[in-house]
């Protein structure tokens, strides 16, 4: 008699369950699957550990939630190389069937599966600088929220001719695309401005003592820095301890002077300028609440990488909110996505141009040591920055891409 | 039924099995991780032709490895065709291996190993440096692959079963090499190289044939790497590659037939599959080769053959050890 008691207590609990379920589900859909591929082992790690960071946060504070659908967070490290990034792409693409995916980190991870989200009509949102992907080789699936290598480093050198007044200045970065890249572009604007650059030096990626190189920066009144990952800790250090700090002014691109660096970093830092597409001292209500997240859970000041990531995750909400019913739908998911438009991220407000690349504020930012602690101050803001700067999109595409060779230094020393 | 057939009845059915995986392996992200195995253990199975079978440790591989890959890509992109792309990746691999070849077997031993180390440096800082030719660590890409017999390699099935019938070509060669007498004369200059010159053997010749043996495979291997990503970068080419393939023949076993396969998947699946729910897979593989080390010294092949064999004589301890032995004996036929 209990047994059958039970059954039917069980029975009726199970049609409320019944009735009561379709409503749920009609609330919250199927979980829109999100896959960021990322870097968690390897020298590249630090950064793709930031960038999980980023997308945690917000995942965090919408309660898994964007636009009201459930979210699904499904995360793979490619081991920071190109074979490892298009394995990892396989896995989320055709295990776990996901509706987008974030990341890689590298340019070179990224080149490795452009075609290939292309093929199987993936979008993809990624931070990697490779300037093609939204350039000459532009992706109909790809959109990138950060910038390209050289959306930071033209707004540096207009600053550094036209706000500075610098006229002669020598470039030092990592021998590899995204220096290279980096580099083209601060010469090109810098150069446009009436500046010279007279030396490029080019220290290999794993470089123990930048010393040598530092030796070869000869007459000038500025340098400019591309450095990335903990190359720039290492660099600043030697330059401070060869005296050139106080004498030749240090500028540098997003990387060189990112601020999950500064907890590195100590005097030799202040007085460096970089232009950034990102800063925690951005004054807008998603960057307050991102940073006070960053602080409270992982005990750091976020950069580039985690703001890059935050901001990301907002594009698929804001994609989710335009596609509405049809978010299922990748088609309709990437259009709604390249047509996006943020007021309120970290970065201030944001869109992508007609190739998927943002136009957003670019920051120069020089680096003081406020109550104790190193801070990069805003000291201007270029507006809507588009990859292609001030130039004519059409006729800046007719030329190679940036690169050691083009554009070419006339006034080399 | 003799043991012979068993082994052969064996084989036959695991390889059917493979041959099928396509059918009964629903997802095709699996499939792709098999014919990932696939191809690193042709590239494993061609370094041990050195390692193995003619006692020379080499750590330039990659860079043939990168050559092959690096010339179809590049032969591609310049508007040949697939056909003329793979034989021009053959030779100008060949090529490289014989200027490898040349330059190393000048020595034995650890300075074998740290000519074909500088070599692989070389190739590895061409492909990363000459970005003209290279277009540097961004890689060259793939637009498409090729179309044998009418079978379009695009998808997922059809690739693993090329690579299938690739793979099953090279351990047909790696066996008919073994046992043939020129299989005989690497192993003998492995063990007796001075007994072999006594012998009339032209030593330094036998050495040189075999890495070109080696040198051919590891072609083949990056072939089918460089059409199955579809994409190249110096990253392939470094040091970290040549490590890892040698890694698969040592933890599978050095100078057998399946060692150097099982270490391909053994490596490939905690690297691929495991990755996914290990975040410290880096250890875990790590903690595998160690207990491979530990336990099973000679490899895993060779070293779980000898704990079988162990087991089966335990068991049939009653009706004589010389059965015993006679059944045992074909489990180091592949040596």
């Amino acid at each position: 008699m209990t047994i059958r008691r039970r059954t039917v207590l069980k029975g009726m609990l199970a049609s409320t369950a019944m009735v009561a379920a379709p409503a749920v589900l009609r609330a919250q859909g199927a979980p829109f699957k999100i896959g960021l591929l990322t870097v968690k082992t390897g020298p590249l790690a630090q950064g793709g550990i930031q960038m999980e960071q980023g997308i945690q946060t917000l995942l965090k504070e919408k309660g898994s939630t964007l636009a009201g659908r459930k979210v699904e967070l499904i995360v793979a490290d490619t081991g920071g190389n190109p074979a490892g990034a298009k394995t990892k792409a396989q896995e989320l693409v055709e295990r776990d069937s996901v509706n987008v995916i974030l990341g890689p980190l590298a340019a070179f991870e990224l080149l490795a599966i452009t075609d290939y989200v292309r093929e199987h009509t993936t979008p993809l949102i990624s931070l990697a600088a490779a300037e093609d992907v939204t350039q000459r080789h532009a992706n109909p699936w790809v959109v990138r929220p950060s910038a390209t290598s050289g959306q930071c480093s033209h707004a540096m050198g207009d600053y550094a001719a036209k706000d500075m007044g610098l006229k002669r200045m020598a470039t030092i970065s990592e021998d590899f695309a995204f220096g290279h890249e980096q580099v083209a572009a601060f010469q090109r604007t810098f150069e446009d401005a009436g500046g010279k650059v007279v030396r490029k030096l080019w220290p290999p990626l794993v470089t123990p003592d930048y010393t040598p190189f530092i030796a070869q920066i000869g007459d000038v009144d500025g340098v400019f820095t591309g450095f990335a990952g903990s190359n720039p800790v290492k660099f600043m250090r030697a330059y401070a301890d060869l005296g050139l700090k106080g004498s030749i002014p240090l500028t540098g691109g997003w990387t060189a002077m990112d601020d999950a660096l500064l907890k590195s970093l100590g005097d030799e830092a202040v007085g460096v300028v970089s232009a950034h597409f990102y800063s925690p001292t951005i004054d807008t209500p998603s960057n307050a609440r991102f940073v006070e997240a960053m602080a409270k859970d992982y005990q750091v000041v976020p950069g580039g990488y985690s703001a890059g990531m935050y901001i990301a995750g907002q594009c698929v909400e804001g994609a989710l909110e335009k596609a509405g019913d049809k978010a299922g739908d990748k088609e309709a998911f990437m259009e709604a996505l390249r047509t996006v438009q943020l007021t309120d991220t970290p970065r201030g407000p944001v869109a992508f141009d007609e190739y998927g690349n943002i136009v957003g504020n670019v920051y120069i930012r020089k680096c003081e040591r406020k109550d104790g602690a190193l801070v990069n101050t805003i000291i201007k803001t270029y507006p809507d920055v588009s990859q292609f700067w001030t130039y004519d999109p059409a006729e800046f595409l007719k030329n190679p891409v940036y690169s050691r060779d083009f554009p070419p230094a006339k006034n080399l020393e | 039924m003799p043991p012979g057939a068993v082994r052969a009845l064996c084989l036959g059915a695991a390889l059917a099995v493979l041959a099928a995986l396509p059918w009964w392996m629903a997802n095709p992200y699996y499939v792709n991780i098999a014919s990932q195995i696939l191809f690193w253990a042709v590239f494993a199975l061609a370094l041990n032709v050195l390692v193995g079978y003619a006692g020379l440790t080499s750590l330039g591989h990659a860079g043939l490895f990168g050559m092959a890959g690096y010339t179809a890509g590049l032969m591609l992109a310049a508007g040949a065709g697939h056909a003329a792309a793979i034989v021009a990746a053959l030779l100008a691999t060949l090529a490289t291996t014989a200027i490898f070849a040349l330059l190393a077997l000048r020595a034995t031993g650890i300075g074998f190993l740290m000519i074909t180390l500088a070599l692989g440096q070389i190739l590895w800082g061409i492909a990363y440096r000459w970005a003209s030719l290279t277009n540097g660590d961004n890689g060259v890409k793939l637009a498409d692959r090729p179309a044998p017999l009418g079978l379009h390699l695009s998808s997922p099935d059809a690739f693993y079963l090329a690579t299938f019938a690739v793979f099953l070509l090279c351990l047909a060669s790696m066996r008919l090499f073994v046992r043939s007498p020129f299989g005989a004369s690497v192993r003998g200059t492995r063990d007796q190289p001075r007994r072999m010159r006594t012998l009339g053997y032209n030593v330094w010749l036998v050495r040189f044939l075999a890495f070109l043996f080696s040198g051919f495979w590891t072609g083949v291997a990056g072939l089918l790497f460089v059409y199955y990503n579809q994409f190249i970068s110096p990253q392939v080419v470094a040091l970290q590659t040549s490590a890892e393939v040698l890694l698969m023949v040592i933890s599978g076993g050095v100078g057998t037939l399946f060692g150097p396969v099982a270490g391909a998947a053994i490596v490939v699946v905690m690297k691929n599959v495991a990755s996914a729910y290990v975040e410290r897979w880096n250890m875990v593989l790590g903690i595998i080769f160690v207990l491979i080390i530990v336990f099973m010294p000679e490899g895993l092949v060779p070293g779980a053959a000898r704990l079988v064999r162990r087991g089966y004589r335990g068991l049939r301890a009653g009706s004589g050890p010389a059965a015993a032995e006679a059944a045992a004996s074909p489990g180091t036929a592949g040596r």
